[in-house]
């Protein structure tokens, strides 16, 4: 049905990022709460191919980073180019646990120690970007994802109810959904937030981050699936179904949610980066998951300070893969409305 | 330029006073024998004979000119008797005067309103000369019957003024008579060994203008923000001109200041000091950077290192000073707390008792690492509580061990603590070692500190969890609630002397952190650096005293009640044209010389 070449490459594309961050035990050279307190704010790594004395090499290799001579200024770095470490794949680093079954200690690459490979530099306790960016992708990513989930499965219910049964019911959920709609969500988000405990563990914090998140976008899908219900109900083969004793439940599962499908894929597609970014905020207010543990909100908080925004570039690359997630996405968004329009007309 | 700018300010200001402040300034007409307010921008009034001025050493400038500051809060109050707050402090610093003074930078006392004073041998009686032919800023005299009535307010237990305290020697308030009118005695119960320190920041009011509103006991109400210039007067270098609410106080100069250059031109030198209020620090940063702030203070090693980028160029002057009295410390909640804690916090308690622990957390932390990721390497590493920025009271002897984990594994063990399969440390009882540290969300340093911190601990095995809280929140739960199980926080003391710290380590002090509630007695340790701080305060002998405020080092390093960690640099900047500029370590660090400040070539099309 949808053959559409620029979907396949953009679905790969995003899922391929979350598969990533999924793993990124494995993809990840270091731990995210490793800190080498000697290069705080190093910039990103450089791959050398060609050492001083001119000879071309295949394999790309990184030297050590020492504070540059004179200067006092955190992140002026120079490469000290006595010993070469060349990049190696599929090494052996720090053990890990994937969903608590997966043990193992590969990883993608790396390079002997004590040299670091720190693709997108170190932040200010001298701990991997990259790593941390992986890492805080399965928080930021995630909650989006599954924020998502649980708007659309309460809008799909709410919605489903109230476009289906009409009368009171629909009143009763429609003015709750334009109750939650006028409320500014960010002020809800923090009143929400403030009534749970001050610290709570990281897990327990990434499932409030969804829940609160999720529970608090209901409406607008809730409001767009009874709008497309309460014209599905009226077609004719529901009315003909229903004169053959067709249940509610039957109905509603067989010819009227169908109706809603392709409303539904494009609002996830909306609502993910919506979410992502609604973590991001919470995180980068301090009301997200709490240190060592990073997400992108809370790696993007560090911007806050003055010196930070105008003194180190790589701080930004959260912000970089904010970005390109969020466009992937609401390309995704602008091709699945089309194939939607496509297949309904 | 300016000066004629603010003549027509100071116009339209004189134009306002309504009626009843005409019948106001007449009648000090009589008393101040026909001197009306003088405009500030008429300039300093000459001086006149039998006028006892201070000659300052400093460099004579140029007359004229404005200096702009920044504040990071309002100022609450201009009421020297009440505030307590670091903003009102530094307005009412400029606006007031004392009798015997601190010189920020030489750490020593010198005379201020007193001229000279003499001790008795037991060190009890106190006899102060009062510089003659004073004038407050409204141009009233000053005598010893303004000091008998500072004095009396400030003694006044109802008035709950902040120098109460230290005003109170072996248990008994100051006693304060007049001598004649230049002369003024006062008796201390037991001899003090810091007692001319006492009188630094004890600023003298006009009784004239606060008179009546003490005897309808309404003192800690009068010179608010709301009040009128006109109704507000002091003996410091300057005056208030205007308060704008959420933007900025402005002080103009004192015309009748007692001090004089060495040209014997009367200071300040400034026509006008302007205070902005700027919400962040990286906010007034920003601002000194593009020029629209002269001074800055306080400023974080980071944000020293973005500024010294340009300082070439944009004409300022960063200026690295090395440890301030500010020290930095982790501390656990060892109070007694009543039977409604939990259990939890029951035996997380007996671990926080245990010496062994406390020393074991102590070796285990990075401090060097602090200061390096911290501070960038503006920060001294610390052992206890005086900084090597302290140079009478350092104690040297103090051990500093360097970080290591294997002596602190070692103590864990001997206090019988363990590690789990996992690596994870637990108790003789088998709880896992895990406690929350909370930290000031507004101070970016103790956040981090607590972060590294939490990364040194987890070498042990022990879970920390940090918690960020606003500021009041914290407090709170330190002073009130004693609801938390370890603390980053940061005392900055006010003068070099140990004196200001007996608060800190006397059992009954009021910031005894550690141990604010007490229901059993006091260890041996506790003990003794109470005792110990009794006994230097009444030792006259520096030497002695060293003795025993070295011995207070020792306990307070040993025992660790606070786990002290660094000391950051004292760091500021100004403008490079500013003369006699000579920042200090002790606070106010920039305009504590403000009377001699000046900027050295005229700031042309300057408009503010």
């Amino acid at each position: 049905m949808i053959r559409d070449r620029k979907l396949w490459l953009i679905l790969a594309v995003l899922v391929s990022a979350h598969l990533m961050v999924l793993l990124a035990h494995f993809f990840a050279p270091y731990d995210f709460a490793s800190q080498e307190r000697a290069i705080p704010f190093a910039p990103p790594s450089r791959l050398h191919f060609v050492d001083p004395q001119g000879h071309f090499h295949m394999r790309p290799f990184v030297y050590l980073w020492e504070p540059r001579p004179g200067t006092e200024t955190l992140g002026a770095y120079v490469e000290d180019h006595s010993q070469a470490f060349p990049l190696r794949f599929f090494v052996r680093g720090v053990r890990y646990k994937i969903a608590g079954i997966f043990d193992s200690s590969w990883h993608l690459f790396g390079v002997e120690e004590p040299a670091r490979i720190y693709l997108a530099g170190s932040d200010d306790y001298g701990r991997d970007q990259f790593s941390r960016l992986l890492y805080g992708g399965q928080i930021s990513l995630f909650s989006g994802l599954m924020a998502a989930g649980v708007s659309l499965a309460l809008g799909l219910v709410l919605g489903a109810f109230a476009g289906f049964y009409g009368g009171l019911v629909d009143d009763v959920v429609m003015r709750c959904a334009e109750l939650f709609l006028a409320l500014p969500w960010l002020y809800l988000l923090f009143a929400v937030r403030a009534f749970l405990p001050l610290h709570i563990p990281p897990t327990q914090a990434f499932l409030m981050l969804v829940l609160v998140i999720g529970m608090v976008g209901w409406a607008r899908p809730a409001r767009l699936i009874r709008g497309v219900l309460l014209s599905a109900k009226e077609r004719n083969y529901v009315l003909a179904a229903r004169g053959f004793g067709a249940s509610d439940f039957y109905l509603l599962r067989r010819h009227v949610l169908p109706e809603a499908y392709g409303l539904l894929l494009t609002q996830a597609a909306l609502l993910a980066p919506q979410y992502i970014l609604a973590e991001v905020t919470l995180s980068f207010l301090g009301l997200g998951v709490g240190e060592p543990v990073p997400s992108w909100g809370n790696m993007l908080a560090s911007l806050q300070k003055y010196y930070v925004l105008t003194s180190y570039w790589w701080m930004f690359v959260p912000g970089l893969a904010l970005v390109s997630v969020f466009l992937l996405y609401y390309q995704l968004c602008k091709v699945l409305q089309e194939q939607v329009k496509l297949v309904r007309f | 330029m300016y000066a004629s700018e603010s003549r027509k300010a100071s116009e339209t200001k004189s134009d306002r006073p309504n009626f009843k402040t005409a019948i106001a300034i007449a009648m000090f007409a009589i008393i101040a024998a026909g001197l009306p307010r003088v405009s500030a921008a008429q300039g300093p009034q000459p001086l006149h004979a039998g006028e006892e001025v201070l000659v300052t050493s400093g460099e004579p400038g140029r007359f004229g000119g404005k200096l702009v500051a920044s504040l990071r809060s309002e100022p609450k109050t201009l009421n020297p008797i009440t505030a307590t707050d670091i903003s009102s402090l530094q307005v009412i610093g400029l606006m007031a005067a004392d009798l015997i003074h601190i010189n920020r930078y030489t750490q020593r006392t010198e005379p201020a309103l007193a001229k000279s004073w003499k001790v008795s041998r037991d060190g009890k009686i106190y006899t102060l000369q009062l510089r003659r032919g004073l004038r407050f800023s409204d141009g009233s005299p000053f005598n010893a019957d303004d000091v008998l009535f500072s004095f009396q307010v400030f003694l006044d237990p109802k008035v709950h003024s902040a120098q109460l305290d230290l005003l109170t020697v072996g248990g008994k308030p100051i006693t304060v008579r007049k001598i004649d009118d230049y002369q003024v005695r006062f008796d201390l119960a037991e001899a003090d060994a810091a007692a001319e320190r006492l009188f630094d920041s004890v600023a003298v009011v006009p009784r004239h203008f606060l008179q009546g509103s003490y005897q309808n006991g309404k003192i800690a109400e009068t010179w608010g923000l709301a009040t009128s210039p006109q109704q507000i007067a002091g003996l410091g270098p300057f005056r208030i001109q205007e308060y704008v609410p959420g933007q900025r106080i402005t002080l103009e100069r004192n015309p009748y200041y007692w001090k004089a250059d060495r040209q014997y031109r009367r200071l300040p030198y400034f026509d006008e000091i302007t205070f902005l209020f700027v919400p962040s620090e990286d906010a007034e940063v920003i601002r000194f950077q593009a020029g629209d702030v002269d001074v800055i203070s306080r400023l974080s090693a980071e944000n020293f290192s973005a500024l010294n980028n340009y300082q070439r160029a944009r004409g300022y002057n960063l200026f690295d000073l090395g440890p301030g009295l500010q020290y930095e410390f982790l501390f656990f909640n060892l109070n007694d707390i009543p039977s409604k804690q939990t259990e939890e916090m029951a035996h997380k308690q007996e671990w926080f008792r245990q010496v062994n622990f406390r020393q074991a957390i102590s070796a285990a932390i990075d401090r060097e690492g602090i200061v390096r990721l911290v501070y960038q390497g503006r920060a001294a590493p610390l052992w206890d509580q005086v900084t090597p920025g302290n140079k009478l009271w350092f104690n040297s002897a103090v051990p500093r061990p360097p970080r290591s984990l294997e002596k602190a594994r070692e103590l864990l063990r001997r206090a019988g603590f363990s590690w789990k399969s996992d690596g994870a440390l637990a108790d003789s009882r088998g709880h896992t070692v895990e406690f929350t540290i909370v930290a000031g969300a507004g101070n970016a340093q103790r956040a981090k500190i607590a972060t590294i911190i939490q990364d040194d601990l987890s070498q042990l095995g022990m879970r920390v969890q940090i918690v960020p809280l606003e500021f009041g929140a914290l407090m709170n739960r330190a002073f009130e609630t004693y609801d938390y199980e370890a603390c980053v926080l940061g005392l900055l003391g006010s003068d070099a002397d140990p004196n200001p710290e007996r608060n800190v380590w006397l059992l009954d002090g009021g910031m005894h952190l550690w141990k604010l509630h007490r229901t059993t007695p006091p260890t041996p340790w506790e003990a003794e650096i109470d005792r110990l701080m009794r006994q230097q305060l009444t030792t006259l002998n520096y030497e002695a005293r060293k003795r025993l405020y070295d011995r207070v080092q020792q306990l307070v390093a040993e025992n660790l009640p606070l786990i002290c960690l660094v000391s950051p640099h004292v760091l500021v900047g100004a403008k490079t044209s500013l003369g006699n500029f000579r920042p200090a370590k002790l606070n106010d660090y920039t305009l504590w010389n403000a009377e001699e400040l000046f900027f050295r070539q005229e700031e042309s099309g300057k408009t503010r």
